[in-house]
């Protein structure tokens, strides 16, 4: 790997950190698990002066439910997601992603937050979290503000975090009893990024939807949020007819655009088939099963 | 309790690999990994574009940056008269442009400098002035009358066709399909793909400018010939040129041909007098360096109502890059694709071929592969099964009913190759009864019925190894023998040196197992050298699955050399007449007698110290091997596949792959290589492709959109093996490297097609992606 010349940076404390964001403004660059952000810098389409490493800064790397939220930090890797139990029993959509993540060794290394912040429209957690409609912690040295995942992302690759910033938490709803989720991925091998993703999570009540939420991956220039089709489902029973019009609506939102990975029709046809399946996932764990 | 005996290491015997200690725990010595005092280190600045025509070249920028040593460009090398080099086809290739680029990502300058972080910098502020030139990218585009002509520096050169090529019997044929009931036919197109090796391609170039000896480390599969080829192109005394191949990390055909890199890095060692280290990255491997396939082919299959084939046509279309570069024997434009009737007894066959200039890169090398015969295997196996699908015949029995019997060997094909022996029914067989292939059609058929679509693909293909015999197959003139040299110590301890180089597949093991079959030496003392030029007996290299053919039977003839001068000291240790003298697995004893032995052991001390009158001293020789046929390995590959009719995505349920490679001398060995060359099948069907857009950019240029299978998605292979020696071959071994690449893309597209037939659905050409298999179904009406 041969990059471009630049400065590195190892703070200790969080602090350390903003102090150095804040002098660094545009030129420095956050390295998390760097799984996106090393290829940059190796193939040279990203040349930041400065990277400020925040490795060394044991405290981010988190998990954890309280107060009726689940928090996770910047540290927290794709790995862990994966062998986490508590994900696995309450939060499928999250179990379900992380393995799905790249490969192993990307797995190990890669961070939620990382990969959320990077928002590569194929990404995988961003739509993981508009579906759990998440909110996202933005700290720089002069505080702190909270902003839902459906307005952080505004483009490929493009976000409203400042450069001085770091997203230092991931705010979930702490899931319920009756909630159930699914994220289904086509990919052409493991490892590639997604050709097409959905991420569903349900919210049931009695036998009726309390709340949807349905992210789509790769299929826009971000994350996007299948809005419509989450309305069409509120209050509904969770029949065929149900099922088939969500995700008619949820194909509706997608604006995939044609490349190697396939033509528009293909991909939309993959949203409405993965959203139908996923519902019916997420149902069927909604009510114990699966 | 049992007691186990060590194996010796005798042929069939599955022994670890004897190179895996240093490969596993770290200790290869490969070419990035020497270092030479002073060593400079050299970047290469590539073309942006496909076509352009150079108007200038800057390089003051590159050479202001402190650490840089020099910017070569092709106008420095024309002084030298090493701006352009020739092919192993009998084409040229720019070494570094010097008036047009002719496809994305080819060499216009290369920086020297005192680390690479510099050079690569300084790479990068190379400024030239291009005049944009339309882009050629395909071989239909590159024939039209008014095609831009990419090769205007070649005197006569008025289009972009680059030869035009033929074999069989074009009257014959005709004949054939006049007399036919069906013609069946189908275009497909094999699309470009890459070796892609682990390990980049490299050079440490040291040129001491006092000698004037030049020591090249390279990632060579055939150092020889390298050096001969180097001694021709940059006008060295061949004396003076020692080439080096040290471990390597994958070849698969990309180590055969010589690039630009080296010459340039060897040229600036020696204008420089400090070695000079080119390694080239992932991205600059995938598009500049020998791709495989990119072939347009259309066949017609003429058949008699019965499905017994008559005859074959075949039109070939290549697309060999702004170059033509291909790796292959001189006199065939094509490679070995001719041998494209494979298992079957085809009376009648004619081939017609022509390639094309396009802005692509180079290469055409045989992807492991023995110069084009996947392709020609490729096109036949889909053709059969075409004829299965169209005539409504099993595609297992129209296969046996087509096959070249057991009792014609050898057999003479009708486009000139001499098959040595087979069995291809057994092999079928045996295949079909592992997978259990009637109770699977009975499943299939209970899902059609579902509308649940899954398929059985089957292929059996023959491939054609060892290349010479030399006085048919030569590189570059020259001619495709190989050699070994046996050197046996006092102590009964062996060295033996090759002409041929491993770049993975075990011949440190492989090769010592044959010697110890034939002089009864345990594989574990004999050291097995190759690579070193200046160390070993002159070789072709090792490609086209040749070294066990050749290079083998060089080892197998050489250990009978010194068998036969070790029977002679062991008749006058044993005072005994040499013709009472028998010889048993590393024993020689007097007939009838045979408590009274002496070991290779004694007997390669008595060649030191004790022998008989008149005897040279020492246990040494040399042998140059000409094979006198080519082998050809075979089998038959199945696999299951069901298909997901919401997404397209096919799921390769199961594989069973029956190989006869003759005789296995590790069989382990054997296997290994096996389970890599249908991993790169499976990849090469389902994923694998260089493509590029209208202007020429390479579109698969690193590992993100040029695809390697993982161990995830790879199917588990179910083995089986028949044993059909061959003939000819000294230990009836045939050469296995290639041929599960070569006979496994058609059984996985053969599986699909299979699956989605009773719709209509004829071909889907690779790499068969989900989206595409989707948009098939759809196009019928058939998708969720």
């Amino acid at each position: 790997m041969l990059p471009a010349p630049f400065e590195y940076h190892a703070p200790h404390t969080t602090e350390e950190t903003l102090e150095l964001l804040d002098q660094l403004g545009d030129e420095g660059k956050v390295l998390a698990g760097g799984q996106s952000l090393i290829p940059l810098l190796k193939l040279r389409f990203a040349s930041p002066a400065h990277l400020v490493d925040i490795n060394k800064i044991t405290d981010l790397d988190f998990l954890e439910e309280r107060d009726g939220t689940l928090r996770i930090g910047p540290l927290f890797r794709h790995k862990s997601a994966e062998r986490s139990s508590l994900l696995a029993s309450r939060y499928h959509v999250m179990a379900d992603a992380a393995p799905q993540i790249a490969d192993p060794i990307i797995r190990n290394r890669g961070t939620i937050a990382g990969s959320v912040v990077h928002a590569d429209p194929s990404g995988d957690w961003g739509t993981v979290l508009l579906a759990l409609d998440a909110d996202l912690v933005l700290r720089s040295k002069s505080g702190s503000r909270t902003v839902k995942a459906r307005d952080f992302f505004s483009g490929p690759f493009s976000t409203t975090i400042e450069p001085t910033e770091i997203l230092s938490e991931i705010r979930i709803p702490a899931a319920k009893p009756q909630s159930g989720g699914a994220y289904l991925k086509l990919e052409r091998k493991v490892g590639d990024f997604a050709t097409v993703a959905v991420a569903v999570h349900l919210q049931m009540d009695d036998g009726k939807v309390r709340s949807a939420g349905i992210g789509l991956t790769a299929v826009g220039p971000q994350n996007l949020k299948a809005e419509r089709a989450e309305a069409a489902l509120k209050g509904a029973r969770l029949d065929d007819a149900t099922i088939k019009e969500a995700a008619a609506l949820a194909a509706e939102a997608a604006e995939p655009k044609e490349d190697h990975r396939g033509s528009v029709e293909y991909k939309r046809n993959v949203v409405r088939v993965f959203t139908e399946r996923g519902l019916k996932r997420a149902y069927e764990r909604a009510r114990g099963g699966g | 309790m049992a007691v186990e005996t060590p194996l010796k290491g005798n042929i069939g015997e599955s022994i670890k690999r004897k190179e895996d200690d240093r490969f596993i725990r770290g200790r290869g010595n490969y070419l990035d990994d020497i270092v030479l005092p002073g060593m400079l280190h050299m970047a290469i600045h590539r073309s942006p574009f496909a076509h352009a025509r150079i108007k200038s070249i800057n390089t003051d920028a590159a050479q202001a940056v402190p650490g840089v040593v020099a910017v070569v460009t092709g106008a420095l090398l024309a002084q030298h008269k090493l701006a352009w080099m020739p092919t192993l086809s009998g084409d040229t290739q720019a070494v570094l442009a010097t008036d047009k680029v002719r496809f994305q990502g080819q060499e216009v300058a290369c920086v020297i400098a005192t680390d690479p972080y510099v050079a690569r910098d300084a790479a990068m502020l190379v400024e030239v002035d291009y005049e944009v030139l339309p882009a050629v990218v395909t071989p239909q585009q590159a024939l039209q009358p008014d095609a831009p002509l990419i090769r205007d520096e070649k005197e006569g050169q008025t289009s972009n066709h680059i030869y035009h090529w033929e074999a069989g019997d074009k009257a014959k044929t005709d004949e054939a399909f006049a007399k036919a009931d069906r013609v069946v036919k189908l275009d497909t197109f094999y699309p470009r793909c890459h070796p892609s090796p682990l390990e980049t391609c490299g050079i440490v170039a040291d040129v001491n400018s006092a000698t004037g000896h030049a020591t090249l480390y390279m990632t060579s599969q055939a150092p020889h010939a390298h050096r001969t080829l180097f001694a021709i192109v940059a006008g060295l005394p061949e004396q003076n040129i020692r080439i080096i191949s040290p471990d390597i990390g994958g070849g698969f055909g990309n180590k055969v041909p010589i690039y630009p890199g080296y010459v340039v890095a060897t040229a600036a060692s020696l204008l420089i007098g400090k070695p000079v280290k080119w390694v080239e990255d992932r991205s600059e491997n995938l598009i500049s360096t020998g791709f495989a396939r990119d072939f347009h082919m259309s066949g017609e299959m003429a058949l008699r109502n019965d499905g017994r084939i008559l005859g074959l046509r075949v039109k070939l279309l290549s697309d060999n890059g702004a170059f033509y570069a291909d790796a292959q024997p001189t006199k065939f434009k094509a490679g070995l694709f001719h041998i494209v009737t494979g298992s079957y007894d085809v009376a009648a066959a004619h081939v017609e071929a022509d390639g094309a200039y396009t802005n692509k890169a180079p290469g055409g090398v045989a992807y492991r592969c023995s110069f084009r015969v996947t392709e020609a295997s490729y096109l036949i196996e889909r053709l059969v099964e075409s004829a299965a699908l169209e005539m409504n015949l099993d595609p297992a029995d129209i296969r046996l009913k087509n096959f070249i019997q057991p009792e014609q060997f050898p057999y003479m094909s009708a486009t000139g190759f001499e098959y040595d022996s087979g069995n291809y029914p057994k092999a079928m067989q045996l295949a079909l009864d592992k997978l259990g292939y009637k109770e699977l059609r009975k499943e299939q058929a209970e899902k059609r019925k579902k509308g649940e679509l899954m398929g059985i693909g089957v292929a059996s293909f023959t491939e054609v190894v060892g290349a010479g015999p030399g006085k048919h197959y030569d590189i570059a003139g020259l001619r495709m023998f190989d050699s070994a040299e046996l050197r046996v110590h006092p102590t009964g301890k062996a060295i033996l040196k090759l002409g041929v180089k491993s770049q993975g597949q075990g011949h440190e093991t492989t090769f010592a197992q044959i010697v110890t079959e034939e002089l009864g030496i345990p594989a574990a003392d004999i050291e097995v050298q190759e690579g070193d030029t200046d160390n070993t007996p002159y070789g072709l290299g090792t490609y086209a699955s040749r070294s066990t053919p050749v290079g083998g039977a060089a080892t197998a003839m050489v250990s009978r050399k010194l068998r036969d001068k070790a029977k002679k000291i062991a008749a006058h240790l044993l005072e005994a007449s040499e013709a009472d003298i028998e010889f048993d697995h590393g024993k020689f004893f007097v007939r009838g007698s045979p408590s009274k032995s002496k070991t290779i052991q004694d007997v390669a001390f008595a060649a030191y110290t004790n022998l008989p009158d008149g005897m040279e001293a020492g246990l040494e020789g040399v042998t140059y091997y000409d094979p006198p046929n080519m082998t050809y390995p075979f089998g038959t590959y199945l696999v299951v596949v069901d298909i997901d009719r919401g997404t397209g995505q096919v799921k390769v349920r199961r594989m069973v792959a029956v190989d006869d490679c003759g005789v296995r001398i590790n069989p382990m060995v054997v296997e290994g290589q096996l389970h890599g060359g249908l991993t790169e099948g499976f990849g090469i069907a389902f994923m694998q492709l260089i493509t590029f857009d209208e202007e020429g950019n390479c579109l698969g240029s690193n590992f993100t959109d040029y695809l390697l299978p993982t161990s995830w998605e790879t199917p588990k292979f179910e083995m089986g093996e028949t044993v059909t020696p061959s003939p000819h071959h000294p230990i009836g071994a045939k050469g296995v490297g290639e041929s599960a690449t070569v006979g496994s893309p058609a059984a996985f597209v053969n599986a699909v097609i299979d699956a989605v037939g009773h719709l209509g659905i004829r071909n889907i050409d690779m790499p068969v992606t989900s989206d595409k298999v989707w948009a098939a179904l759809s196009e019928k009406g058939a998708a969720e």
